[in-house]
Parts: C-alpha cells; sequence; structure tokens
C-alpha cells in the first residue's frame, strides 16, 4: 500500500511539476509589453480535477480503512503479554511469571498481543518491523498485536515523547525460534506464573473475604466473570473487560453491580500498576 | 526617477511616530521586525538540532537541552512566526490597500494587537531565558502538567496572550472586508489574497479561542492541582489532545492559506493572466476553513480513539484535500497560455506549488489510517508538516515580500542576488526534508536525542541540507536591508500588474490614495500593459 501511495505521489508531483516547467518554459514572455491570452474557464475541467482526485483518495481510504481494522482485530488465539511504560523503560510480563525489561522474547508463528498501560506520562509502544504502533496511557489499557515472521532481533522505540530520557526508552523485541523460545523460558527462574502472583495477592490483600465462589457473598462473584456483560445498579451494562477490573479496584463505588452495596474501599495507591495486572491475570483464570 | 515626495516612511521619523502609529502600513512594519526576530530564533535552535542529530549519539547538548531546544523550536515558529507572518505582516500591509480603504477598520485596535503579540512574546522569551520549556510544542498530558519541571506556565500564557493579537487581527479583517470596500469592489471583485485573509480570520475568530482555554487548563491543573487531564486524579489525558488539535489543525491552515492568496496573486501577476477559475480558487479556501474544523482527530488516530472514530476523520481528511487539489490545478491551468516573466516572486511561487503538492500528497499517506500507524510519530510526519510549513508558507511568504517589496519600501532588490538565494532555499528545503520521508518509513521516531547508527547517512544529508537552507535565508535578510537604501526606485507598478494597490505611489501616501479608487471590472484583467518601469 505504501508503495501504491509513493506512486500516486510521484505521479502527480512529477504531472504538476512537469506541466509547470513546461508552461513556464512555452509561455516565456516574450515582450517586455506581452499579456497572456484569455483563456475561460471550463466547468468541465473543473468539475473532472475534483471528482477524480476524490475518487482516487476514496480508493485509497478504503484500503488504509481495511488495513487498519485487520491491525485492530487480534486472532482469538493470541499470546498475550502485559506491557507497563515508566519514565524511561519498558517492562514486559508474561503470563507464566516471566518478566523482562526493555527486552521482549517471543517465539516465531505466534501471534503475539501486547496489553499495554502507562505508570506515568503517555508513552508509545512502536515496532518498526512489525508495522505497529500505539500510545500506551496512564490509567487505561491499550492492545497491539502482531505475528513476528523470522526470528531477529527488532527495533523496539518509545514513539510518544515523555521526557528527558524519550530517546533511551528504547528495548528490542528478539523473535525466536519456538524451541529456542522454550529453552529460554526454562533458563530463567519464574516465581510462579502471573496468575498464581495474582492469586497471592488477591489473599494477602483479603479480597477472599468478600469475592467468594458463592453466590451469596458481600461481594461478586469473580468467577467466570472476564468477558461477561455485567448490570450495575443504575441499570447500564458494562463489559467486565481489563479497563473495567482495574476502575473497580481502584474507584470501587464507581460502577456497582447491581443487588451489592459500594462498600469495598479503594485500593488507590496499595496496588501498583504491574500487580494489578496480576489481579486481572487472576481474574481472567477465574473460570 | 525619484521617490514621490510624500509617503508612510518620511510621515515622521521619531520612536513615537512608529510605536505609536495607527497606520496598517507602518504596523505592518512593526510586525515584520518582530516576527523576523522571532523567526532566527526560531531557526537558531533548528541548526542546534541538526547538528546534534549529524552523529547517532548524543553528544552535542544534553537530553534535557535537546528536548527543550526542539519545544521551543516549535513554539516560537508556530506561534511566533508561521501563525502571524503572513496575515500580521502582508495582510495587514495589503488589506485596506487592495480594496482601495485608507486604513483598516479599527486602527487604534490593530496597533493594539501588535503590543499584545509582543507581551505574548515577552512571556515567551522570559520562559526561554530562565530555563527554557520541554513539553514539546504540543504540550501533551499528563507530561506538561505533572511531569514537567520546567517553565510551562510562562510559556502557556505567552500563547494564551498572543492568542488575543490573532483573534482582534482576525476581527479587524473581517469587519474591514465586510464594511470598508471602494465604491464598486462587489465580493468577486476582490483579489483572491483577500479571500484567503478573510478565510484566515474566520479560523482566527473561531479556533484561537479554543487553544486560550486549553492552555489556561493546562496552567489551572499545574498550579491548583485541578484533575482535568492527569488521569490519577480522574482527568483524561486524551481530552487535552481532542482539544489541542481543535485548533492546531485549523491552525496548519492559518498558515498555509495565505500563502495560497499570495501565490495566486503571483500567478497571476507574472503570467499576466486570470486566475484560472477565479470562483473555485475562492471558494477552496472558504472550504478548507470550515473542513479544517473537522479532522482533528487525525492526529489521534493511535492514542486511542475508538476505530469507527478513526475511519470518521480518515475520510473527512481525505475531503479536505480536495480543495487544495483544485488550487493547484487551478494554478497549474492559469500558466497555460500566459505570459510567464520568470522574476524572483514567480519563482518562489513555483517553489511554493511543487513543495506544497509533495507535502499535500504525503498527507494522504498520514490520513488512511492503516498506513498513518506506521509512519505517525516518525520523522515521516516531521517532513510531511515541514514541506506544508516551509515549503509552503515561507516560500509563500518570501514570495509575497519579493512581490510587494517595491511597494512597501519604493524600492527594488538585487533582482540577480533574489534569483540566486530562490534556488539555494529550493535545493536547501529539498535536501533537508526530503531524507527525512525515508527516514520515518524506516522507523526513526520523532524527537530523539540519540538514534540508533543505522539511521545516521540519511540524517547527515538532512543535516547538510539545513545548513544550505539556512544561508538561503540569510541572504534575503541582507540585500532587502541593502535595496531600503541603495534599491532602484521601483515606481508605482514595477512589475506591470493589475490591483489597487499598484496604482497609488510606493510607498504609498499615508492615506494610500489620493482619491477614493472606483472598482469597474473583474480583477486580473490585462488588456495592456505600459512596459515596466526600471
Amino acid at each position: 500500500m505504501y508503495f501504491f501511495l509513493v506512486a500516486i505521489a510521484a505521479f502527480f508531483s512529477l504531472l504538476i511539476a512537469g506541466l509547470i516547467v513546461y508552461y513556464a518554459v512555452k509561455y516565456r514572455r516574450r515582450a517586455p509589453d506581452a499579456v497572456g491570452t484569455v483563456v475561460h474557464g471550463g466547468i468541465v475541467l473543473e468539475i473532472a480535477w475534483t471528482v477524480i482526485p476524490l475518487l482516487i483518495s476514496m480508493v485509497i481510504f478504503v484500503w488504509g480503512a481495511s488495513v487498519f481494522f485487520a491491525m485492530s482485530r487480534p486472532p482469538e488465539e493470541t499470546m498475550n503479554v502485559y506491557v507497563v511504560g515508566k519514565q524511561w523503560m519498558w517492562k514486559f510480563q508474561h503470563l507464566d511469571g516471566e518478566r523482562e525489561i526493555n527486552e521482549l522474547h517471543v517465539p516465531v508463528g505466534r501471534a503475539v498481543k501486547l496489553i499495554m498501560t502507562s505508570e506515568d506520562v503517555i508513552h508509545d509502544v512502536f515496532v518498526p518491523a512489525f508495522r505497529v504502533k500505539a500510545d500506551v496511557l496512564p490509567g487505561r489499557y491499550t492492545h497491539i498485536w502482531f505475528q513476528p515472521t523470522k526470528p531477529g532481533r527488532y527495533h523496539l522505540f518509545c514513539a510518544e515523547y515523555c521526557g528527558t530520557r524519550h530517546s533511551g526508552m528504547i528495548g528490542e523485541v528478539v523473535v525466536m525460534e519456538p524451541s529456542d523460545y522454550q529453552a529460554w523460558l526454562s533458563g530463567g527462574a519464574p516465581e510462579g506464573s502471573l496468575a498464581s502472583a495474582g492469586e497471592k495477592l488477591f489473599a494477602d490483600l483479603a479480597c477472599n473475604t468478600c469475592h467468594r465462589p458463592e453466590a451469596q457473598s458481600r461481594g461478586p462473584v469473580l468467577q467466570g466473570l472476564f468477558g461477561k456483560t455485567v448490570t450495575l445498579q443504575t441499570g447500564e451494562t458494562v463489559v467486565a473487560d481489563e479497563a473495567y477490573i482495574r476502575e473497580s479496584i481502584l474507584n470501587p463505588s464507581a460502577k456497582v453491580t447491581a443487588g451489592f452495596q459500594p462498600i469495598m474501599p479503594t485500593f488507590q495507591g496499595l496496588v501498583s500498576e504491574e500487580q494489578l495486572l496480576e489481579l486481572i491475570e487472576y481474574v481472567k483464570s477465574l473460570r | 526617477m525619484p521617490l514621490p515626495p510624500q509617503h508612510y516612511l518620511n510621515n515622521g521619523y521619531g520612536v513615537k511616530s512608529w510605536l505609536l502609529t495607527r497606520d496598517h502600513k507602518r504596523i505592518a512594519l512593526l510586525y515584520l521586525a518582530a516576527v523576523t526576530f522571532f523567526f532566527f530564533i526560531g531557526g537558531a535552535f533548528a541548526v542546534v538540532i541538526r547538528l546534534e542529530l549529524a552523529t547517532p549519539a548524543g553528544d552535542l547538548v544534553s537530553d534535557e537541552t535537546y528536548n527543550k531546544l526542539f519545544t521551543m523550536h516549535g513554539v516560537m515558529m508556530v506561534f511566533f512566526f508561521l501563525i502571524p507572518v503572513i496575515p500580521a505582516v502582508l495582510g495587514n500591509f495589503l488589506v485596506p490597500l487592495m480594496i482601495g480603504a485608507k486604513d483598516l477598520a479599527f486602527p487604534k485596535l490593530n496597533l493594539a494587537s501588535w503590543y499584545i503579540y509582543m507581551l505574548g512574546g515577552l512571556f515567551t522569551l522570559y520562559a526561554l531565558v530562565t530555563g527554557g520549556v520541554d513539553t514539546g510544542w504540543t504540550f501533551y498530558t499528563p507530561f506538561s502538567t505533572v511531569s514537567s519541571t520546567t517553565k510551562v506556565i510562562p510559556t502557556a500564557l505567552g500563547i494564551f496572550i498572543t492568542g488575543f493579537s490573532s483573534i482582534l487581527t482576525g476581527l479587524n479583517f473581517i469587519v474591514t472586508i465586510h464594511r470598508m470596500r471602494a465604491p464598486g469592489m462587489r465580493w468577486f471583485r476582490m483579489p483572491l489574497f483577500l479571500w484567503s485573509m478573510y478565510a484566515t480570520s474566520l479560523i482566527f475568530v473561531l479556533g484561537t479561542p479554543v487553544i486560550a482555554i486549553t492552555v489556561l487548563l493546562i496552567a489551572a491543573e499545574r498550579v491548583f492541582q485541578f484533575g482535568f487531564f492527569d488521569p490519577a486524579r480522574g482527568g483524561d489525558p486524551v481530552l487535552f489532545q481532542h482539544l489541542f488539535w481543535f485548533y492546531s489543525h485549523p491552525a496548519v491552515y492559518i498558515m498555509v492559506l495565505p500563502s495560497m492568496g499570495i501565490v495566486s496573486e503571483i500567478v497571476a501577476a507574472f503570467c499576466r493572466k486570470q486566475v484560472f477559475g477565479y470562483e473555485f480558487v475562492a471558494f477552496s479556501s472558504l472550504a478548507i476553513a470550515v473542513l479544517g474544523f473537522l479532522v482533528w482527530g487525525h492526529h489521534m488516530f493511535i492514542a486511542g480513539e475508538s476505530v469507527y472514530a478513526a475511519l470518521i476523520f480518515s475520510i473527512l481528511s481525505f475531503l479536505v484535500a480536495i480543495p487544495s487539489a483544485v488550487k493547484v490545478f487551478n494554478w497549474t491551468a492559469t500558466m497555460y497560455k500566459g505570459s510567464i516573466s520568470w522574476d524572483t516572486p514567480m519563482l518562489y511561487a513555483i517553489g511554493f506549488i511543487g513543495l506544497f503538492t509533495v507535502g499535500g500528497l504525503t498527507g494522504l499517506f498520514l490520513a488512511a489510517v492503516g498506513l498513518d500507524v506506521h509512519v505517525t510519530d516518525t520523522y515521516f510526519i516531521i517532513a510531511h508538516f515541514h514541506y506544508i510549513m516551509v515549503g509552503g508558507t515561507i516560500m509563500g511568504y518570501l514570495g509575497g515580500l519579493h512581490y510587494w517589496w517595491p511597494k512597501i519600501s519604493g524600492r527594488q532588490y538585487n533582482e540577480a542576488l533574489a534569483k540566486l538565494s530562490a534556488g539555494i532555499i529550493f535545493v536547501g528545503f529539498n535536501l533537508t526534508f526530503f531524507p527525512q520521508f525515508v527516514l520515518g518509513y524506516l522507523g526513526m521516531p520523532r524527537r530523539y536525542h540519540a538514534y540508533p547508527p543505522e539511521f545516521q547517512v540519511l540524517n547527515v544529508l538532512s543535516s547538510a541540507g539545513a545548513s544550505i537552507l539556512g544561508v538561503g535565508y540569510l541572504i534575503p535578510m541582507v540585500y532587502l536591508m541593502w535595496s531600503l537604501r541603495y534599491g532602484k526606485v521601483a515606481g508605482s507598478n514595477p512589475w506591470g500588474a493589475t490591483g489597487l494597490e499598484w496604482t497609488t505611489t510606493s510607498p504609498p501616501p499615508t492615506d494610500n490614495f489620493t482619491q477614493t479608487p472606483i472598482v469597474t471590472q473583474e480583477p486580473y484583467v490585462y488588456p495592456r500593459v505600459e512596459g515596466r518601469v526600471a
């Protein structure tokens, strides 16, 4: 697509430049008092050079939109990695508990989905080789996905200006053969999976005193919650995604599930962005 | 041939006769001095930036200094040069002359605009000398409100204050164009420069208040800890981007519409021919002004806006490209069967059309959402908007300055030197910014103090181009100043052009015309031309 546009741009630039130079030479002033020939405007010509560029641009629009659609829809089965950006480093959390800084190891051929948030200001994950880029916002989760096809090391840049060491907030995506990737995974010393870390935190923070698996608890049942539609006290509905779980931990009275009292205390300041991700992953794991 | 005995330049020499003047022509010159000052400050920052980027390592200045450099370059160039330059300098000088009026509708307000502009400039200079600011000219939150420790508030206040100068100038032009046209000067007899000034003024009046509110909110969040944009206090950082771009995208058209107006004038004058499709060119200015307000979301395709919002902003962005294309085609068609002379203003106008075409077509890459994801926030963006702002606005401005310089000063500059520097600027510009398209496609992010070594070759090319470009901008400074004293006397109409401004003496008298002109026909009618004087 890029090169199709390069061709279009080159064609029109050269057309205009060519005509200008040709006219400028052909109709150069030959006598000091010569004037131009009166040429009356033509409505047909005006319509032609309005409609033709319009049609061409609509073709580009549809093409660009379909590329964008494909980009924003990850496939069903993805390997999820959580990303936390902070001034000025990238932190990656694999589901099995592996943690990395400024380096992300992934196996070749798997669709990888990054679920990203920021601890402070806006950052942006940009991997030029995979043609992906998305802002990483504080207080929100954004996603990108890619499917590496060739082993190698690829640049990862922060592409949203984030302060003094912005240009140092870089890393690498290391794409490995699946066997190498397995070897790399077992080489580290993971302290258990992300969900199990979340489970431990869930108990440490005493979340489990109210959020119990049985229906008559003081808090909503979390088993099987993720991805479901929740009806709120106000009658509105909301999909229980990462953002909803995060909000319900930090600001529990904002969206209270119908049938429950707003009695849960806030955990703002008590859990870090990374711990939030562990809790979210734990909730996701409850089937 | 001597200068006319009485003109606006010799009507008083004292400092007071300038600083308290209500003559739109003198106020234009006050602006000329001020914007030139800010241009060279902003340009000096660009020189240091390009020197730093000649090597991959961040070795010339510290990263903190580098961030301040590109921020101050952007702030100075956008708010204190590109936005005011053509309306405040050439617009001020020409709007009354072109419609056959003695002055603008509100001469005192016009002077007040200049003082407001200078006050805003002083705030920003204060921020600069007391440590600078490092947020980028875009002031993205929450970085600008909770993270940056630099002089954000004085800079924001400077922009806030300067905004009022834009609003008042816009108001002044709108009222003047509505109320003070000479007898017979109907709307469709107005030169196209006035149409573009009118469209620009509409954006000034409608858009500038939004940026004023936005920067005030930033200051309020910093001082009073309000949670407008900071998510930790319940704010929304993306809200800032919506507000900021709601003004700052139309601001691009504030910069480029006046330049398009100038190019229409120059092309007509140097082809001695009516502009092809006058009505289409005039209305495309208004179409751009209106559509320009509806495309701000294309700055945020990757910033977390919804897929459907992105698609709507994408299609609207393609639509806004159409009126610009219409103008380019019409200018080209105007040249057909013209009587084209290759004087300096025409060279600039041709340069404008070429560079603006490249800038506009690369805009299509960015409007296509799927492709934008890859090239946005890289050097591709930098190259694209410099083609529009530098290749467009500054080429047009320099063309206009050269075209009307005999009218402003009464004297001619050195034509050979002027042609030479136009060529230097064109070559230097392309060498500076064309490699940046490639850099962006290869993935070099913007606002990087240090970069991976594989990008060095293209960066060195760009830095080399910048040094050529810098020289190209200095030469006109010299020969234009020189011409003030030693230039050949130009006479009222050195180009043999049409338009009321060429019917009065050069420089014009304080009241512009000895008697009110009466307009009897369309603009750009060239039945015959007296041979070129000079």
